[in-house]
């Protein structure tokens, strides 16, 4: 079994499909969804995170882009300028979700991506600007 | 007792045979050794800090052109530079920003300019017989002007408040973004690293330090504003809360980008991160006991930046703010610096590795700040006319 969180997009037509349903039913696949943006008509936006075995999560995949559903592991819409981060904490403070945080012994910035939950607070609060986050 | 004098401990820097520690080292060593056995062991303590100061900025000299202007309104990068200082002279706020482009401000002209980039000066003036332009667009770098050195005058807060939101709506606030109902915690200084907080009377530090301002040699020249000696102060002889302030030079020519940073806080402004470290020589028994300071016993107030007065909602210390949670009104507070300790250990290792080498001496002070100072607040003569 592996955990792994996706970003969904929508095309303005498939709004009315079960698509989630499919995935439990005939993939056997655990969704828990964490964001959700839904503009009938216009678009809409997932951010889930599926549970199930490779294979189960890969025919998923594949029946979610047969439906012209967009997929794509959370990380990759993620970017972050790690070479330019100051540590100063600032979006530690806001990262409710655990995934940016900073400790002893290093006090260095450490960026869990398969921990966030796209609130992008980070976005904002980073003095430097140094996160940019794709959910759309 | 033993006592050592600033001329002994700069002999042994030049000689080589010094010992030099940080803060942070010299507060473990302070767990098992005597005051007594430190001051024979450790003759300087290098401490650092690199935070915020909103209160930092240049002074430029732009150099004349042909024919000459005198510039009675300057902006660089479209931001307003303070033009009332003779014709070519002027000084950028490290907040000052174009209403139009609040993300852009003094302090980013400030790091362009010290990474080389070549930004664009306009200037304004009526005319006049010896200085007849009115008008000037040209570009500036490092190179081309005269002389471009911060003057801060408000640097290195000795000890500053948690920052905690109890209201229902998220605030944005220079202490970053806070959470409502509590659900995080912001603080600031470097804590037993903290330049003020291991020298809390100011014994060695006066008009005439010489540090390290943004990598670079700079000075202490001045008590910042809001100097306060009239903190309460706990059991270890720390203020509880923010207290004396620095006001500090050098030279941006020779500072690095790695000690100096822009910044934009949301919804609040432009600022800048400043890199500052401070040698404390260990003279006698009273400093060694003093540089031993560490997180568990320095203590700072809890204050609600999201009530009008920020009312105080408790104490804390630094070991517990940097254990990732505090306790507030009963409710655990998850915690997060808005200050870069990574950055601030470099800066002690720096003045370490400067003081040890003998290319960095220490100073006596050539005079010590005032040894009471205390607050006013803005009092309101006239009430304003209603419409």
């Amino acid at each position: 079994m592996i955990k792994k969180r996706f970003i969904l997009n929508f095309p303005p037509d498939s709004g009315d499909k079960p698509l989630s349903y499919h995935l439990v039913r005939d993939y056997d696949i655990r969704i828990n969804i964490l964001k959700a943006e839904v503009f009938p008509g216009k678009r809409g936006s997932l951010l889930l995170e599926l549970q199930g075995t490779a294979a189960n999560l890969e025919k998923g995949i594949a029946y979610l882009t047969s439906h012209d559903v967009e997929v794509e592991p959370l990380e990759k819409r993620i970017r972050f300028q790690e070479e330019k981060c100051i540590d100063c904490g600032n979006c530690v403070a806001v990262c409710f979700a655990g995934a940016l945080t900073m400790t002893a012994p290093d006090w260095k910035l450490h960026f869990d991506k398969s921990q966030c939950v796209v609130c992008e607070l980070c976005v904002p609060a980073c003095p430097l600007h140094l996160f940019d986050i794709n959910f759309q | 007792m033993m006592v050592k004098s600033y001329e002994e401990i700069n002999a042994k820097l030049r000689s080589g045979k010094a010992v030099v520690l940080t803060a942070a080292e010299v507060a473990e060593m302070g767990r098992t050794a005597t005051p007594a056995e430190i001051v024979e062991k450790v003759d300087v303590v290098t401490t650092a800090t690199f935070g915020a100061m909103c209160s930092s900025g240049a002074i430029i000299n732009f150099g004349h052109a042909d024919p000459p202007i005198r510039m009675e309104k300057i902006r660089i990068n479209g931001v307003p530079v303070y033009e009332g200082l003779a014709a070519v002279d002027g000084y950028i706020g490290a907040t000052a920003c174009d209403p139009d482009h609040p993300e852009y401000g003094g302090a980013h002209v400030i790091q362009d300019l010290l990474e080389g980039k070549t930004l664009e000066l306009e200037a304004w003036g009526k005319g006049t017989d010896c200085y007849p332009r009115k008008h000037i667009k040209t570009t500036i770098s490092l190179d081309t002007v005269n002389e471009v050195y911060l003057f801060n005058p408000r640097n290195a807060y000795q000890n500053y408040n948690v920052a905690i939101n109890t209201t229902k709506r998220l605030i944005h606030t220079y202490m970053g973004t806070l959470l409502p109902g509590l659900r995080n915690a912001t603080y600031s200084t470097s804590g037993e690293l903290s330049p003020l907080l291991n020298d809390p009377e100011m014994r060695t530090i006066g008009i005439g330090t010489r540090i390290l301002l943004g990598g670079a040699r700079g000075y202490v020249v001045w008590p910042g504003t809001q100097y306060n000696t009239s903190k309460p102060v706990n059991t270890h002889g720390i203020p509880v809360g923010n207290a004396r302030t620095i006001a500090v030079i050098g030279n941006l020519k020779e500072m690095s980008p790695d000690f100096l940073q822009a910044a934009y806080i949301d919804k609040y402004g432009t600022t800048l991160f400043m890199g500052i470290a401070i040698p404390i020589p260990v003279l006698d028994e009273d400093i060694a006991r003093r540089v031993t300071i560490r997180d568990d016993q320095i203590e700072t107030a809890i204050l609600d930046y999201g009530s009008p007065g920020t009312p105080r909602l408790g104490q804390t210390t630094y070991a517990q703010l940097r254990s990732g949670h505090i306790t507030v009104e009963g409710k655990k507070v998850r915690t997060a610096p808005v200050a870069s300790l990574a950055k601030a250990r470099q800066l002690a290792d720096l003045l370490r590795q400067q003081l040890l080498a003998g290319t960095f001496e220490i100073t006596r002070p050539v005079e010590m700040f005032p040894a009471q100072a205390s607050l006013r607040s803005l009092k309101e003569t006239e009430t304003e006319e209603q419409p």
